[in-house]
């Protein structure tokens, strides 16, 4: 993957950028920065996907930071999807109380006026992008 | 209220009343029916409503709580303070009021209130609630971002939650299908707007958060 580069992304309409980020780059980074990383790319307009996923109280800023950037006209908000999208495979309660993160679930972020999902069970995402 | 009767307070309810009060934040999906489970759970316990139900979705763009609600099941005495929340979701679309015949003004105003409650929402379940009944409508997927996404936090805050499969009266109703998707949490199936199977809700609730 080369560096995002969120600077252009895709102003002649002739594309949808992907943006994919490693797990090994988003750990990095503290929890307000990765939001802010997403939420900057998703506002250019870019599809975000991430190898490893937030984890919940990261979910839970990212949905509050989007609801104060929606905008009428502008920013309608987000579409995420993550897979395996159920927590009873892997990764479930006894997990968490053993302190086990075994959780890596890729993640799918992109605006909501772009990203649509059309299909979504434990077993696959099928997810429709538009170019606007 | 032949429903509750032949239950009195026991000695052993007026000391344990004593007991702290339980926040219980009413979390789900807008129109999932959580406004219209928190007014009969205060009508029924208090005599008043918490706050207006409605089709539209957003109704609920503050959340609103009811304090000092004491239930009371099989010996066991409860005192919670309810808070109704605004459905959580990842996108408000003023346009989508506007198909509720809304002037765009209105609906642009009534959108910018709804992300504020929700964000409002997510703040209180991070800081405020000590435990959570999640609402969902049985004739709805359950298996939604959202709902993955809501229950996920809601374990990692360690507090204790009950799943509702709100709406079985509708016909398209299943509460299997909520209790495949949430297998590791309890499901309570109820009817809010019709008041079936309340007996179940209030033991539930004063076993989990009493
Ligand atoms: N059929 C049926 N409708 C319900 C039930 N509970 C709520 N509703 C309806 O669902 C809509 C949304 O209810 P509301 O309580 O405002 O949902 P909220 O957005 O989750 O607070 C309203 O039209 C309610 O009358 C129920 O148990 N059965
Ligand atoms: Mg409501």
């Amino acid at each position: 993957m080369s560096e995002a580069d969120d600077s252009t992304g895709d102003a002649d309409g002739s594309g949808v950028q992907l943006d994919m980020i490693s797990g090994e780059r988003m750990d990095q980074l503290a929890s307000m920065e990765k939001i802010r990383l997403i939420l900057d790319s998703v506002h250019d307009g870019n599809i975000v996907i991430l190898e490893e996923g937030l984890d919940p109280e990261e979910e839970s800023k990212l949905i509050e930071v989007t609801m104060t950037e929606i905008s009428p006209d502008e920013f309608t908000g987000i579409e995420i999807e993550t897979y395996p999208g159920s927590s009873k495979s892997s990764g479930g309660f006894f997990d968490r109380l053993m302190g086990r993160e075994t959780e890596t679930k890729l993640t799918v972020i992109g605006p909501a006026n772009r990203l649509e999902t059309l299909h979504k069970d434990e077993t696959l995402i099928s997810a429709l992008v538009t170019r606007t | 209220m032949g429903l509750f009767a032949g239950l009195r307070k026991s000695i052993s309810n007026l000391f344990s009343s004593g007991q702290q009060q339980q926040r219980i934040g009413i979390y789900g999906p807008p129109n999932a029916g959580k406004t219209t489970l928190a007014n009969r759970i205060a009508r029924d316990w208090t005599g008043d409503a918490v706050g207006p139900e409605s089709h539209i979705p957003h109704e609920t763009r503050r959340a609103r709580r009811k304090e000092d609600i004491e239930i009371e099941r099989n010996g066991k005495s409860v005192n919670i303070d309810i808070v109704d929340t605004p459905g959580v979701a990842t996108k408000v679309d003023y346009e989508e009021f506007i198909e509720h015949d809304m002037e765009k003004d209105d609906a642009v105003r009534r959108s910018r209130e709804a992300t504020e409650g929700v964000a409002e929402a997510m703040h209180w379940l991070r800081e405020d609630v000590d435990g959570v009944i999640y609402v969902l409508d049985s004739a709805e997927d359950p298996f939604t971002q959202v709902n993955t996404m809501l229950v996920g936090i809601i374990e990692s805050q360690d507090l204790p939650v009950l799943i509702f499969a709100n709406k079985i009266d509708l016909e398209d109703a299943s509460i299997q299908r909520i209790k495949n998707a949430f297998p590791q949490h309890e499901t309570v199936p109820l009817s809010a707007l019709e008041g079936e199977n309340m007996d179940e809700v209030y033991e539930k609730i004063a076993e989990y958060f009493g």
